[in-house]
């Protein structure tokens, strides 16, 4: 087991080199670099920026240099000393920033997976060992419509329905006098009465996909012999499909929950950013649009690196509940 | 008489024999792609959203003969206008075939919010092939006929059938330009997932190895990193003075770099199945190469699975795009798409007054369910001997 685990950490070394040289090149795709929009910025802001300061903040981030001593620093800056660079809009430290969006970004995409497993793992069960039933039908019916209903046009809808029909605005996570108000249990609270929106919203997608895969799954294993041996053998029918035929059928989604993970993750970005949420996307949307290349590319190294860390641990806690995973490769 | 009966039955018999027969040959000699066709005929939703999405993408093929209007022509009377309702009776009760009634401004007495209401004496046929704004079709052919329309300018009185926009412009006619951007940038991304999934996954399931292992980690590498933001970051690089057209070409290529590993995995598994087979084990020992084997023997037997899966995959494609354009990091006006289009319903306000404009959403969700059913229909079909 010890094994299994590092090497499986050994192998996602080279994925993150990867994702972090991908978040590099964001940041330096667009033209000109950001320390001539941050002096710029300083001009018209009527401050005086001598040509000694430009050369210390030249130095610091290695502007003049090759390019692969600019990617060094950025990242030795970050794992050493946890530097992620200056947000030139907002004029703080990037780590400043990003952390407590992240936070609740995740926070939204964990409890997603949690309540479209809940919904969609009941559903598809019965869906499976009621085949065409009126149910299985609407099931189907539904979750060809979940699949095929964007998340941001569902929360766009909703966003209507509160204003025309509740006369609500529902947008923003928090309401409005708690917006720049340290954390308090109010402030929790307040939230808590309105996450809801954002979860239901995503799970909608995913229950739909897990309710369809999970039904096929469920009935190829449900005509296998050894579920008919358990019933000759007179083991009552719903003990049967739960201990047996359910479990196996369940395998594939607990397997690829780092993929679920990232579609959630990256729904989660669009979601946001039409129900203004103060999570990741709104604040990647702005910097990207204004070009405040240090605090986008840490959000998309962040949430990738998260993501493949949340991956990481979902393979290791199959492997602990499934001895063939970790025997086999 | 009892013999008679007897015989009589057993010639039924022996005729439906003759029949079960005659289908069982017809089943026997048919080609594969007829075997598909019976199958796929049989799963009703895949047939509708078949002829669905072919009306879709007439409209968009077409899309200057079958918008009423212009997309950029505009009244300014008409903010926000409301679809206007289709008559067929007068209002004495005649029968006077579709029209519609011209509209007037006024303002709602109590709130002051500006209303539309019906002005009665003022009718205007809807036509089918009427003349109305001029156009060039794929810009070549100059005409002026558009399916349906009526006989007024825009300026004084206009047929909105999906209302208007917050500058008076035909939320209809704007769909249907829309619907060529949007529907055909799934196509083309689709494409070009093809190309990278078809070649990757290809190199990956026939020579296997450490080819093989290195394009997995590089799928799986790709699977597990959000899609939406690396997406968001990279068309956010595209240079903003760019011209529609490049920037549309950027666009597909940024989702087709993350969108073929799909189609790779299908590819790929498709290859390792097919390589054990006899008649590629018999295509080798006469001495074929291997690109002959591949294009000749291997490709047509799982072209099928290909072009379900990708059916599937145009969805996505489409999605991505609106929602990138949404955000304002795809497309941007002046182009028309249907991302562009939702960019308004971004604003609560216009979306409370006029909620039509959230018309293109569904126009968006049509065509999306219309692939997922097709794709679906199309996987059932492509193995014709499954039950």
């Amino acid at each position: 087991m010890i094994q299994y685990i590092a090497r499986r950490i050994l192998l996602m070394i080279p994925t993150l080199f990867v994702i972090s040289l991908i978040s590099f090149a964001i940041i330096q795709l667009p033209p000109g670099d950001f320390l001539t929009s941050y002096v710029a910025q300083l001009r018209t802001q009527g401050e005086s920026i001598d040509a000694a300061q430009i050369e210390a903040l030249e130095e610091q981030y290695g502007l003049n240099q090759p390019i692969y001593v600019q990617y060094w620093k950025w990242i030795s800056g970050i794992l050493l000393r946890g530097d992620w660079g200056r947000s030139f809009e907002w004029g703080r430290p990037v780590g400043e920033l990003i952390w407590d969006r992240i936070g609740l970004t995740m926070m939204i995409s964990l409890l997603t997976i949690l309540l479209s497993w809940a919904i969609a793992i009941p559903a598809g069960v019965y869906a499976a060992t009621h085949q065409y039933s009126f149910a299985d039908y609407l099931m189907s019916f539904i979750s060809f419509f979940g699949l095929g209903t964007p998340s941001f046009l569902v929360a766009l809808i909703a966003l209507w329905v509160g204003l025309a029909v509740f006369g609500v605005n529902i947008s923003g996570l928090y309401s409005e006098r708690f917006i720049n108000e340290p954390w308090s249990t109010a402030k929790v609270l307040d939230m808590l009465s309105r996450i809801w929106l954002p979860i239901v919203v995503l799970a909608i997608d995913n229950t739909a996909s897990v309710i369809r895969t999970l039904r096929a799954n469920l009935l190829d294993e449900l005509s296998k012999p050894y579920v008919e041996t358990a019933r000759a053998k007179g083991v009552r029918e719903t003990a049967l499909i739960w201990k047996y035929p359910v479990r196996v059928a369940l395998n594939p989604f607990f397997s690829t929950v780092g993929w679920t993970l990232a579609a959630l993750v990256s729904g989660e970005t669009l979601v946001s950013v039409v129900l203004s949420y103060q999570t990741s996307g709104p604040l990647l949307l702005r910097a990207l649009t204004s070009q405040d290349m240090y605090l986008a590319g840490s959000f998309i190294l962040l949430l990738s690196t998260l993501t493949v860390i949340g991956t990481l641990l979902s393979d290791i806690l199959l492997a602990w509940v499934d001895p063939r995973i970790r025997l086999e490769g | 008489m009892a013999t008679e009966g007897g015989i009589e039955r057993s010639r039924a018999a022996q005729a439906e024999e003759n029949i079960t027969d005659s289908r069982a040959e017809q089943i026997y000699v048919a080609p594969q792609w007829l075997l598909m066709w019976w199958k796929f005929r049989k799963h009703r939703m895949a047939m509708v959203s078949g002829v669905v999405l072919i009306v879709f993408y007439f409209a968009a093929i077409f899309c200057e003969f079958v918008a009423p209007y212009d997309p950029e022509s505009f009244s300014t009377s008409y903010t926000l206008a409301p679809p206007s309702r289709i008559h067929f009776f007068d209002t004495e009760g005649n029968l006077r075939g579709p029209f519609v009634y011209g509209m007037k401004r006024e303002r709602d007495p109590v709130t002051l919010r500006p209303i539309f209401v019906e002005d009665t004496s003022v009718m205007h046929p809807i036509r089918l092939f009427s003349p109305g704004q001029p156009y060039r079709l794929w810009g070549v052919f100059e005409s002026n006929i558009r399916l349906f329309g009526i006989d007024a300018p825009i300026t004084e009185h206009a047929f909105f059938l999906l209302g208007a926009d917050r500058l008076g412009r035909d939320l209809f006619s704007r769909i249907v330009y829309g619907a060529r951007l949007s529907l055909s940038i799934g196509l083309v991304g689709v494409f070009l997932s093809l190309i990278f999934g078809v070649v990757l996954g290809g190199i990956s399931g026939y020579y296997g190895g450490v080819a093989d292992n290195i394009i997995q980690r590089v799928i799986e590498f790709i699977r597990s990193i959000p899609a939406i933001p690396l997406w968001m970051g990279l068309s956010a690089a595209l240079p903003p003075n760019w011209p529609v057209v490049w920037v549309y070409f950027g666009i597909t290529v940024i989702l087709s770099l993350i969108g073929w590993t799909g189609l790779a995995r299908v590819v790929r598994g498709r290859f390792l199945a097919l390589r054990e087979e006899d008649f590629v084990l018999a295509a080798r020992l006469v001495g074929s190469s291997e690109m002959r084997i591949i294009l000749r023997h291997m490709v047509p037997s799982f072209l099928s699975y290909i072009i379900a899966t990708l059916t599937l995959a145009v969805p996505g494609m489409i999605l991505a795009e609106t929602g990138l354009s949404f955000i304002g990091l795809g497309l941007r006006a002046p182009a028309i798409s249907w991302g562009v289009l939702l960019q308004e319903a971004q604003n609560l306000r216009s979306v409370a007054l006029a909620p039509w404009v959230l018309m293109p959403g569904l126009a968006v969700v049509l065509s999306i369910l219309s692939f997922n059913f097709l794709g679906d229909g199309l996987r059932d079909a492509a193995d014709p001997y499954s039950r």
